[in-house]
Order: C-alpha cells, then structure tokens, then sequence
C-alpha cells in the first residue's frame, strides 16, 4: 500500500522468548494490589483468589478430605493464573513499547551538544541540560541533541532512530523543513538549531512515556467501558453473594445436599463477571497506540488514536496525498493562427531553465514535436525566474522575450508590451481549467500570444477506490487545495471525492473545521506548514507531517514520522479498529456467560432435592454439555474461563480483522463472529477440559 | 393449544399495533402543547387547573428541577394517601364502614404499616395489595385515595417518559420540559378521554357501578350471599389504562364485576399495552423518525411472544399430577382460572400484566404451572420493558437500548452513539445504576426475607414455589408492578415495610438515573447519521437489544430462577408434592 | 424542593378531586343512566321477584337438584364480599389432595365410571372464587344426575343446558361457558316443565 508499510515491517509484533519473558515477570510484579485496583474486574477476581487460598489452607490443614482439597487447590489455583493472564496480556502489550523505549532512552542520554554562549563561542553540554531557545551547532556525523528548528544551514540527516526509515532526508533553515528531532544524526553538513523542546518534553520524551503506558490515561470510551464492567461485576457479585442464603433456604425446604460452598460461589462469581474483555482491556489500548506507531505515527495520546475512528470528515490536502505532488504538460493549445510546432517551441526555450517538474515536463512533452534541447550557451540566453510577484517565467533570447505564466500574469504582460489578447485565448485557457488541468500561457514578444500549455494533475492511482470504501464506512472526504474552483472540481471529480475546498486559505481552512463540527462531526487533517497549525489544532484528529515545521507538530494530535498524508486514511482505520476490537470482546465475554452457567448452576445445586437413590436433583438436568460431576464442570468453567483471555491475547495485541464496509455490514459480520461464537465457543470448550481433567484424574468422573 | 387460541393473541397483537402510530402522534402532539381535537374541551379546564394550582407551565426545567418537582409531587400524594386511609373511618362514602366499629367480620384493620405500604404501593404505580379492597376500603379511600394515584403515577411515568424522550430530541439544551406541564397534559388529555369511554363500555358489558352498601341475598339454595360493590368501572379503567393494576375486588380481574367477559378482558388487556406502545410511537414522531420507535416495539413484541407461548404451553399441558388424579387433560390447568376466560385469554393477560408494570391478574399466578411462573418473573425481573408500564416502559427499554448500543455499537468500529447523542462514560453511568439498583433491591431484600425465620414462613405453597413467593414479591415490588404468587402472607409489618421499600427503591432510584440520563443527552450536540453508524432501526438491532436484555437482565437472576421454578418444573414432574 | 412543594400540594388537591370525586361520580350518574342493571351489579330476581343474586357471580349450590358451580375459595365458599382464589400450585400436596377427593366426589354424585375423566373446571377452583360458570362438559356430565333428582327427562334438562350454553364471544374470544344460577334458575321457573 504506501511506504509506511515496508517500514512497519520492522517493529512487527511476534511473541518472541525475551519479550515473554519479561512479560511474565511483569505479570508477577503487576499483582501490586494499587496496581490491580486499577482494574475493578480483576481486582475482584485477586479478591476471589486471596479468599480462597485462605479457605484452602484452612481446609488443607483441617484436614479436609483429599477430594475437597484438590478441587479447592486447583480452584484457587486457575483463580491466580486468571489474574496472571489478564497481567501478562497487559505486560505483553506495553512489552514492544518499552523495548523501543529503551533503546530510544539510551541514546538521548548519551549525546551531547555543542551551545553557542550569548557573547559568541560554543560550549559542550549534556544533551539533558538544553533549555527551550538554546542555540546549538551540529557537524556531520553528530547527533541532534534535542528538537528544534533549523535556523542556518543545509544537511541531509539520519531520521531512522525516529522514524526507521534509513534514507536521509533533508532538513535546512526556513521554509517547511526546518525542523529536527533529537536522537536523529547529521549526516552531511552541518546546521544551527533553536532548540524548542525542554528535556523531558521532547518528542523522544513522549514517545517514551507513550510506549511505555507510564503516563497512559484511560481513554473517554475506556473509561465508559470500565464502568459498565463494574455496574456488571456489582451486579454478578450480588446475585452470587445472594446465592447462599436462597440455596440455604432450598436446603431447608427440599432436604438434599449441602449449600454450596465459598469457593464455588467464588468460581462461579469469577466466571459469570466479564474477565475476559476486564483482563483485556487495558492490553487492547496499548496495542492501539502501537500499531499506529508501527505505521510510523506517532500519537501523543491514546484518546487521539480513539478519536481517529470517529472521524465523520476527511480534510484531505490535494497535492501529495490525491495527486501526485507533480503536474505535467499534456498538451499544446496554440491559438489561431499559430502551429502547435511553434508553441511547443516556445514552450520549451522557456523552460530549458526551469528545473521544476512541471518546467521538465514542459521539455519532455516538447521533444514530442521533434525539438531537441538546445545549446543554451551558444546563444545569449537569458533566463527570467517565476517569482511570487509576476507569477511568470520565460527566456530572453536576443531580442526575443518568451513568457510562460498564469494566464492573468500573461495577459498583463501582453498588455504591457502593447499588444491585443486573441478572443480564443482566454477560451482555450479556461477549457483547460475546467477539466482540472493548469493552464499556462506562453507568449513572445514578436507574435504575441502563442497558445496554451495544458498541465495536468495526476490522480494517485486506487484513490477513488479509497474514497468509495471510506464513503461506505460514512466517512466524508474533503479535499483542500490552493486551485481555483473551477480545476478543483475538476479534479474532485476524477479522484471521487465527496466535497472541496479551493482557494483555501488557512482561514477558509478553519471555517470549514468549524462548520463541520458545528454539524456535530469529527474532522482529521494533515498539515505541514506553520499556517496550518490553528487547522490543525482546532481538527479533532491533527496528523502533522514530520518534515513540517515545529509550530505543526505541537498543535497536531499525531505526528507522521514517514510524512505521508495519505495515511490519514490509515490512521483511522486504526482507530476504527481499536473500537471494533474492544466492541468485539466485550460482547464475546458477556456472551460467554450463558455457557458457564450451564456447567456451574447444575454442579451448583444439582444435588437439591435429591431423592436418595438418584443422588441428583432436578436441576442436573441443567447440565447439557454431560459434564462429569460437579467438581469437574465448576473446574473446566474456570480453566475455560482462565485460558480464554491468553487464547485471544493474540486478537487483542493484533486488532480484529478489519476490512472497510458500512457500519450494518461490520455488525453482521462481527455479531455472528464475536456474539454468536461467544455463546457457542465455551460449550465445546469446557465440554473437552471437563474430559481432560477426569483423564488426568484432577476431578473426580461423577 | 387451540387455533382460536391463537387467534385471540394474534388479533391482540394486530389491534396494538394498529394503535399504536395515531396515538403516538396525538402524543407527541400533546406534549408539544401543539394544538388537537380536543383543545375545545379541555384547554379551559387545563387552564383553570394552572390557575388554581399556582403553576406556570411553560416554564423550562433543568433535569433537577424535574426531578424535584416529580418527588415533592409524589411526596405530597404519598402523604395524603397515607392520611386518607388512616382516617378513612371518620370520612364519607364508607357505606360497610370499614375502620369503624360497624365494620363487616373478618375486614381487615387499616394499620399503620398497611397504609404506609398501600400508599407507597399506589403513589409508586405498582398497586401492590396487601390487603383485599372489597374487606378493607371505603368507597372514598378506593376513589381518592387509591383511585387518584391510578392516575397521576401513570401521568407522572409518562411525564419522565417525555423527558427522556425530550433529551434525545433536543440539541444542545439545558432543559428537558416541565414536569406540571407533562403531568396536567398526560392526565387531561390522554388518561381522561380514555377512561370515560373505557369505563362505560365496561359498564354495558356487566361491571358494577354504584355507590351502594352490600346487598345481602338469599340464594336459590336457601343460603345468604353478601355482594360487595362500588365504583368499580371508573376505576377498573385507570387500573388499566394506567398500567396500575389494583383491583377494586381482592380477586382482581379475576372478579367478575371488575372482567364480566372474554370481550371486556380482551379489552382491559388492550388498554394495558395501549399506552406503552403509543409511547414508543411517540418517541418515533418526537425524534423524527417513527422506525425508532418500531424497534422498540418490535423488541418488546418479540419478547412479549416468547413469553406468551411459554405461559400459554405451560399452561394448557398442566399439571401431569392432575391427570393421574382423574382430571379430563383438555382444559389444561384450571386451577386459579375462569371458565370465562380459558387459557388462551388467561395466559395472555399474565404475561401482558406482567410485561407491561401492571399487576392486574385475571387468573391466579400462584396456581400457574412453574414454567408460566418463570415468565412473569423474568417479565419484572428484566425491569418490564416488554412495552412496559405507562412511561416506564418507554424509559426502560430507551436505557437498555442505551446499554445495547453501547456493547455493541463498538463494533462497527466508532464511539457508540444512540439517534444521534454520542454514549459516553456518564451515560453508561446512568444506565448501570438503573439496572444495579432493580438487580440489588430484588436479590438483597430477598435474601432478607429468606433468611429471617418469620418472612420465610409466610409463605403458603412449599418447596420451591415457597421460595419462588418471596422472589416474586420483591420483584414485583422493585419492578413496580404489583402482581403477586398471592399465596405469601404479605400484610405484616415485615412485609409491609420492605415491600414498600422496595416500590420506592423500584420507582424513584430509577426515575432519577432516567431524568439524569435526559439532562446529559438534551445537551449533548447531535451528530448526523451516516454509513458508519450504528444501525438503530434493523432487525439486527432488535435482536441485539433482546440479547442484552436477555443476558445482562434476566440471566444475572438465572441461579436465583433455577432454585424457583426452574427447580420446581422439575420436581412437578416428577411427582413430588410440599 | 421547597419551591416545589406548594404547587405540588395545589395540584395535588385539584387533581385529586377531578379523577378522585368528580369523575368517578360523574362515570356513576352517567353509568347508572345509561346501564342500570349493570351499574347495580347485574341483579336476579327469582319467579317472585326476590333477589337471589348477581348473574355475574356464582353462589353455593349444596342440593343435587341444582347445577354444581366449581369449587371455591372465597371465605368458605362463594363468599361475595371474600374473593379469592386458593393460591396453591401444582406441587402442593393441599391442592393434589383435594383435587383427588373432588374428583372422587364428583364421579360419585354423577354416578360416573371410576376412570372416568373429570372436567377440570369442576375440581379446581376458580380465580375469583366467584366464577359464575361451568364448562358445557361439567354441564351435561351432571344432566343426567339433576334430571333424576328433580323427576325430568334427560332430553328436557340437557335442553336446558343447551340454552344456557354461552358461545365464544364474537364466535372466538374467551370459552364456552354454562351460567350456573341463570340455569338453576330456569330450572326452579315453572315453565321447564
């Protein structure tokens, strides 16, 4: 798809044996009880487990028979691995982070810098004493101390300590390069830095602190999600606490088997309360955050990424993310009275010199008419350059004067030189115009007006295609460009945008921001320059490009290392993935609970009135999946329930597949997986751990 | 199970559905203030009734001045009811002189603990009666002091409705209406117009109405029959238009002078879902999108199939003990039954009272086979929101449509949101309490009662059916609904006062979560729908929202269940007896 | 709150009086102009024009020449002022009891086979414990008992039935249905014979 995904390539999850390992470890040190009243779910499962390690204990000591304790032991057992699985996911989620984290630790402690002192002359410092408008110097073959901006100089710098990519890109004082990131190397020159960032606030210092969850604050929709699990987890703590006084009155009414016991109620309590998207959860938001980063995007917040799925309205900028950056002449419009031969031969003596794309294309476009690039030294050419000002460029060859430009610049000039506009100049110009395509005027000063050069915009391949997914997944795409209305259209309609922007000005920009939220929806954009940065804070989603200037990058929410726009797309469906994944498992969790209480109501009281040669009341009945006895079933529930959050750590670290489609469709689809699979999967499940444990003899068969 | 049978149900089915989209319009109309039919009639006497009450109706309210206008309205009722009934024996229109010393054998005293419970159990819509009316209540007290809350409880329920309703309609709003304005307007112009044609329709097909002592007759066979009476179709109306479900008789409408025939049953059932599924029509028009409100009813509508078919099965198969004992299988069980009614009618109307917040019964529950009792139980135990009570139906599905949007609606991969109003954290908030506080009040004052040697004792049948008793009673009592396995002893003072706790527990502590949830969503900006969003008018969506309801309801009681009747249908088969 | 409770009381009052007093005396003047037998409780009167009950509810029947109504348990028995059912369910060893002895009964005072099956509306008692009516099969089971007891034809008393056996109303809602008292009514009026 674009760059971003080869360079991914190299952060790639995989369950390596270090990166296991030190989750396990973590697993055991997150069992801290702060750490685990963070989460109210598993919080109450370690409740559970100290409870019923307690009453083994006692019962162990009392002397219970050796049928109660091994059934409590391994209860309490699976009870603690339940804790230490939802740790471990957690563990292996912040794992990737915090590896990358340490190697980028390191070299930010390392470096130094060389401080220009205020009366002149340079000092060394360590890279950690840099303060907010400190200048520095760097050589090649140093590494930039901090983030900053380019104040003098030209380099080529190493950015793949940041971004992984290891072609050196260029960074120089002014315009919208100018900025740098600490941890990068010059490779070539040198250049003069403004150091913008204080320690501990620079992009490497929150990519740390981001990787390693440190400063990880639960999202707004984390937050709700947490809260309906509690509301369940309260409600499911009462209907089992509540248990025991109704078995108590069964007992009494219907003679029979004794009330159940602590440590069942307590089984049966863990596995009715949603552990699975509970131990989860957190390990399904850190991935998120991750995963944009393995697209080399850097969020600077868990909430941004979150934010990036609800996006209603794409701003998407037309040159470099629709188009590609580059218009190219396409063909030669000469006006009445001129043959295309000589306009194509103006055209490209006006263009020998201009080293823009579009100028070379000029070239190309003109060796079609069998010209062939001069000699410019042979003849006392003289090259005039566009400027801002006359928004023309030519050639001054003798006494010939070629000038190719904007039409209104051309015509202006024309005028100046005393000299009439043919009628079907301004026609050809705007036909040009309205089918999205430049039109440049060329004109000499002996003939006048010659003709037109049609300069095309060239639509990135498979955009249109992007675009019809994103309107299947309600996403509006706006494009925004400086042409004007009638080129926009034009290349709005190619592309299969759903609406434009042209002429935009930052201003225009931001009413347009304004007015979509207005609406009620989100808005994501990319920016770059420094006039992009009121947009680019005011959007709900800001992706500023790395190679942008300072100013974008602090008022956008995420930073594109790689500085490819159209991973806006990307990024969204990241986000809309994060969603999609956290939806998925909590209806799988819940769901799971209609299994369950088939395997542990019967084993709960299907000893109840009980007549005595039977040995089972009514209520074994309940047992469809014809689990072995009591033991063995309240067994498998708990192990199913324990396993069940490793087996989908996988799921949770990856996402949900996710594949673009309306919001009905992407309901089906994953209701049937995640719903329907919720209640059937754990028949089966605990149906072959109830056969396993009565084979390994860990519960008795009847 | 009969072909005619079904005919019944699925005619029962049709009429409800055919009146439901014109009466939610003329809902929606009227708590617009938009103008109607009957504006001629009633909009002076709206108007005086501002005037003498002080009110301004057209004054916005904050959810919290809803709020407290809602409770000081309850509490004043509340207040005078109780008062009302304690002194009911110096008060007029008390022609058996009931709480005086000419008081008939064997009526029953007016305590103090049975008139806080008898107030409470009206003022909070659930009609829970711990007493039998016929035996206990002066003409007045059943008009003024019971009769009266028939209709306002409801009125109020519609007006917390509204508001809810309100908070998704409206965009960026501090207020979600005003509470007089909802409540004058619920009971002038949708409860009065109702209850005068419905009473009198009632009266031409056989119910009492009169203000007349008891007659005492001697019948045919020489014996001596005292026949209790009163004014019994005005409030026989209420009682179901209202979704209130107090019977003028103990027998409720099992009594022939409240239910004299097939055609008057058939209609009392109508009228209890009549409001309920307007309501859901009126939430259709006032969010300006009628589907809305077809999904709810679609819900409710499935559900309420389930459970119908559940009882009706149950019921016609019978008890196998009968038909060992000489009992013709054909008629299913009889017992707690009317002949009038049979078991088509009779199953259908214990599941639409209990569905809907009603609690009228036309056949005894106690008697009902275990499996029939296990669908009223869930009906109340899911919070009634198969339709629902009057307004709290419509409150009641809305929230757990809130909670199913919010699970589910993750998976198409946005923030969930519900017509427009993005769910967020304070809203899930909201909805859990509403479904913490109904789980908590039924299992922990349940656990109270089977626990204390006194209240476990009060129960008539044994076995399981006796620990079936109390759950049911507190469900019924949390839910608001009022109903009963009728066999418990429920006037002691034990009974009286936790049951009442619980009506106000069922009632207000979710009223207020409700109102809450309205405030948040009224000013919360609108985001327009688009293909990403979550479908909210699908089957799918209705299926869903049965799903959650399902599990996140009714299966948090599953364990509780199965030691009830889930227990009992198995020892009912096999043979064994309490 | 505070500012709340006044209006709350003042609407409280004049709500209350409207749906409280007014209308249910408005319904009573309204109903007993338009409906006065039912308004009064649907009245009896027997061929002298003594009141013998409601036809809406059925009373004790203890005499074999009379139609049995179905058990009862409203006071003890058929207590009008009393209503109520008995509340046992079907695993109550009460109810299995007594639904034995009823049906014993029942066969017994019919002079019916020792298997053969008995209507269940005749040995369970209703909701109300006021239930006005019998199934039609209770009815004709008992013709031929009544018919003795009272010197008539079966042909004539099962006529009888036949007249007081109420269709489904609107031909499907509710069950076939015999009035007890109406029928036991017309079989004490003289012109049965």
């Amino acid at each position: 798809m674009s760059a971003s995904r080869s360079t991914s390539r190299r952060r790639a999850a995989n369950f390596d044996a270090p990166m296991v390992r030190r989750a396990a470890g973590d697993a055991l040190r997150k069992l801290h009880p702060r750490l685990l009243a963070r989460n109210p779910v598993m919080f109450v499962v370690a409740v559970g487990s100290v409870l019923t390690t307690g009453l083994l204990l006692r019962d162990a000591i009392g002397g219970a028979g050796a049928r109660v304790v091994l059934f409590e032991g391994q209860v309490t057992l699976w009870l603690w691995f339940t804790v230490l699985f939802a740790n471990f996911a957690e563990a292996m989620a912040e794992g990737r982070g915090k590896a990358q984290a340490d190697s980028l630790r390191r070299t930010r402690q390392e470096t130094s810098a060389r401080r220009e002192l205020p009366g002149g002359g340079l000092e060394t410092v360590s890279a950690t004493a840099l303060r907010k408008g400190d200048i520095v110097r760097i050589e090649a073959g140093e590494m930039i101390p901090g983030d900053g901006d380019a104040i003098e100089g030209v380099a080529t710098v190493n950015e793949a300590a940041i971004t992984g990519e290891s072609a050196p890109v260029i960074r120089e004082s002014g315009g919208d390069r100018s900025a740098v990131t600490g941890g990068t190397t010059v490779l070539s020159d040198w250049l003069r830095i403004r150091i913008t960032a204080n320690p501990g606030e620079t992009f490497v210092d929150r990519m740390i602190a981001l990787v390693e969850g440190a400063e990880r604050q639960k999202t707004p929709n984390e937050i709700a999600l947490n809260i309906l699990l509690a509301g369940l987890t309260i409600v499911f703590l009462l209907a089992t606490v509540t248990l025991l006084p109704y078995s108590l009155y069964a007992v009494q009414a219907g003679g029979g088997s004794a009330p159940p016991t602590v440590p069942i109620l307590v089984a049966l309590l863990v596995c009715l309360i949603p552990t699975t998207i509970g131990g989860l959860l957190s390990a399904i938001g850190i991935a998120g955050i991750d995963r944009v980063m393995q697209h080399n995007v850097l969020a600077t917040s868990g909430r941004a990424v979150e934010a990036a799925g609800d996006v209603d309205t794409l701003l998407l900028d037309k040159t470099g993310t629709i188009t590609l950056g580059n218009r190219q002449a396409v063909e030669f419009r000469p006006v009445a009275g001129v043959d295309e031969a000589t306009l194509a031969d103006a055209a490209q003596l006006s263009s020998l010199a201009d080293e823009t794309p579009e100028g070379r294309s000029i070239v190309v476009l003109a060796k079609e008419y069998g010209l062939r690039e001069r000699e410019l030294a042979s003849h006392e050419a003289r090259f005039v350059e566009f400027t801002a000002q006359t928004r023309m460029s030519g050639v001054d060859w003798g006494q010939r004067r070629i000038r190719k430009g904007a039409a209104e610049a051309v015509y202006r000039w024309l005028r100046e030189q005393g000299m009439a506009i043919p009628h079907d100049l301004e026609a050809s110009a705007t036909s040009v115009a309205q089918v999205g395509g430049t039109p440049l005027v060329v004109a000499d000063n002996t003939s006048g007006a010659l003709g037109v050069i049609y300069l095309k915009d060239i639509v990135k391949g498979g955009m249109r295609e992007r675009f019809d997914q994103l309107r299947a997944m309600g996403i509006r795409t706006i494009m925004i460009t400086g042409d004007n209305p009638l080129t926009a259209a034009a290349i709005a309609g190619e592309a299969g945008v759903d609406d434009f922007l042209a002429e935009a000005t930052p201003e225009a920009k931001m009413q347009l921001i304004r007015r979509e939220q207005a609406g009620g929806r989100m808005v994501a954009m990319t920016g770059d320059g420094t006039n992009d940065a009121p947009a680019l804070a005011a959007a709900d989603v800001g992706v500023a490009m790395n190679t942008g200037t300072q100013a974008a990058k602090e008022a956008g929410n995420m930073v594109d290392l790689d500085s490819n726009p159209t991973k806006l797309i990307e990024v969204v469906e990241i986000g809309k993935q994060l969603l999609m994944t956290r939806g998925a498992l909590t209806t799988f969790s819940i769901a799971n609970d209609v299994a369950k209480y088939f395997a542990i109501l019967p084993a709960l009281f299907g000893g109840l009135y009980a007549l005595a040669r039977a040995g089972h009341g009514p209520l074994w009945a309940l047992n469809i999946m014809g689990l072995h006895s009591p033991e063995s079933a309240i067994l498998a529930a708990v192990i199913f329930n324990a396993l069940i959050i490793v087996a989908l750590i996988p799921l949770a670290l990856r996402g949900v597949t996710y594949r673009p489609m309306a919001a009905a469709q992407l309901l089906r689809r994953n209701l049937l997986v995640y719903g329907l699979g919720g209640v059937l999967a754990p028949f089966p499940g605990i149906w072959l751990i109830d056969r396993l444990l009565v084979l390994l003899h860990l519960a008795p068969n009847a | 199970m009969t072909l005619l049978g079904w005919a019944q149900i699925a005619l029962f089915l049709a009429l409800l559905y055919l009146a439901t989209r014109p009466l939610g319009r003329y809902l929606a109309r009227v708590f617009a203030g938009e103008r109607n039919a009957l504006d001629r009639v009633l909009g002076p006497l709206e108007r005086l009734i501002y005037r003498l009450a002080g009110i301004d109706p057209h004054v916005e309210m904050h959810p919290t001045a809803y709020a407290l206008a809602l409770l000081a309205f309850s509490l004043v009722g509340t207040l005078l009811t109780y008062v009302l009934l304690r002194c009911q024996g110096w008060l007029p229109l008390n022609p058996m002189g009931f709480s005086t010393a000419t008081a008939p054998r064997g009526a029953t005293a007016m305590t103090p603990d049975l008139a806080f419970n008898t107030a409470v159990s009206f003022a909070t819509n659930t009609n829970w009666q711990a007493y039998g009316g016929e035996s206990t209540l002066s003409y007045l007290s059943q008009m003024l002091a019971l009769a009266y809350h028939n209709w306002v409880s409801a009125a109020a329920g519609m007006a917390v409705a509204v508001a809810l309703v309100r908070g998704f309609a409206r965009r960026g709003a501090a207020t979600i209406g005003n509470f007089w304005f909802d409540l004058v307007r619920a009971t002038l112009y949708v409860l009065l117009p109702l209850c005068v044609v419905f009473s009198l329709v009632l009266v031409s097909q056989g119910v009492a109405q009169n203000l007349a002592p008891y007659p005492t007759v001697s019948t045919l066979d020489g014996g001596r029959q005292t026949i209790a009476m009163g004014p019994v179709a005005s409030q026989e109306a209420i009682k179901m238009l209202g979704t209130n479900g107090g019977g003028f008789f103990n027998a409720n409408s099992a009594h022939p002078f409240e239910n004299p025939t097939p055609l008057t049953n058939m209609l009392s059932m109508l009228s209890i879902f009549l409001l309920p599924a307007a309501l859901f029509g009126m939430f259709g028009a006032m969010v300006g999108d009628e589907r809305q409100g077809w999904a709810l009813w679609a819900a409710s509508a499935v559900m309420f199939l389930v459970g119908v078919t559940t009882v009706y099965a149950a019921e016609t198969a019978g008890s196998p003990l009968a038909v060992r004992h000489g009992v013709a299988a054909g008629q299913g069980n009889m017992e707690g039954k009317e002949q009038r009614f049979g078991q088509a009618q009779s199953a259908l109307f214990t599941t639409v009272t209990t569905a809907a917040s009603c609690g009228a019964v036309c056949a005894m529950h106690d008697s009902l086979t275990p499996l029939a009792t296990l669908v009223p139980l869930v009906n109340m135990q899911t919070d009634e929101v198969i339709f629902g009570g009057v307004g709290a139906g419509l409150y009641g599905l809305l929230i757990y449509a809130v909670l199913t949007v919010f699970i589910a609606g993750l998976m198409v991969g946005r923030t969930p949101e519900y017509l427009g109003k993005r769910i967020e954290a304070r809203e899930v908030k909201l909805a859990m309490l509403f479904v913490l506080v109904s789980s908590a009040s039924i299992l922990c004052l349940t656990a109270l009662a089977v626990s204390l040697p006194g209240p476990s004792s009060g129960v008539l049948n044994g076995g399981p059916r006796g620990f079936g008793e109390m759950l049911y009673a507190f469900s019924s009592a949390t839910g608001n609904n009022g109903s009963a396995l009728a066999g418990i002893t429920a006037n002691t003072p034990f009974y009286n006062v936790a049951l009442g706790l619980a009506m106000l527990v069922g009632r207000f502590l979710m009223m207020l979560p409700a109102l809450a949830l309205a405030g948040s969503l009224a000013a919360k900006k609108y985001t327009p729908p688009s293909a990403g969003t979550f479908p909210t008018t699908t089957g799918l969506f209705v299926a869903l929202l049965v799903g959650v309801i399902v599990i996140v309801a009714a299966l948090t009681f599953f364990p509780a269940l199965s030691l009830g009747p889930i227990l009992e249908h198995g020892l009912m088969h096999a043979g064994r007896l309490f | 709150m505070k500012t709340h409770l006044l209006p709350a009381f003042r609407l409280t009052i004049v709500l209350a009086l409207l749906t409280g007093v007014v209308y249910p005396l408005a319904i009573t003047a309204a109903a007993r102009l338009a409906f006065p037998y039912s308004a009064n409780g649907s009245l009896l009167r027997d061929a002298r024009g003594r009141v013998v009950g409601s036809a809406l509810l059925g009373q004790r029947f203890g005499s074999p020449r009379y139609f049995q109504p179905r058990p009862s348990a409203a006071g003890d028995g058929y207590d009008a002022a009393a209503s109520a059912g008995s509340n046992l369910g079907p695993t109550s060893r009460k109810l299995a009891d007594a639904m034995a002895e009823r049906v014993a009964a029942y066969r017994q005072l019919n002079g019916l086979a020792a298997t053969q099956p008995v209507p269940a509306d005749a040995v369970t008692a209703s909701a109300s414990g006021l239930d006005p009516h019998i199934s039609p099969a209770n009815a004709y089971l008992q013709v031929a008992r009544v018919a003795r007891e009272r010197g008539l034809s079966v042909e004539q008393v099962g006529r009888l039935v036949a007249r007081h056996t109420q269709p489904r109303q609107l031909g499907f809602l509710g069950e076939p249905r015999v009035n007890v008292l109406r029928l036991n009514l017309d079989l004490d009026a003289p012109a049965v014979r």
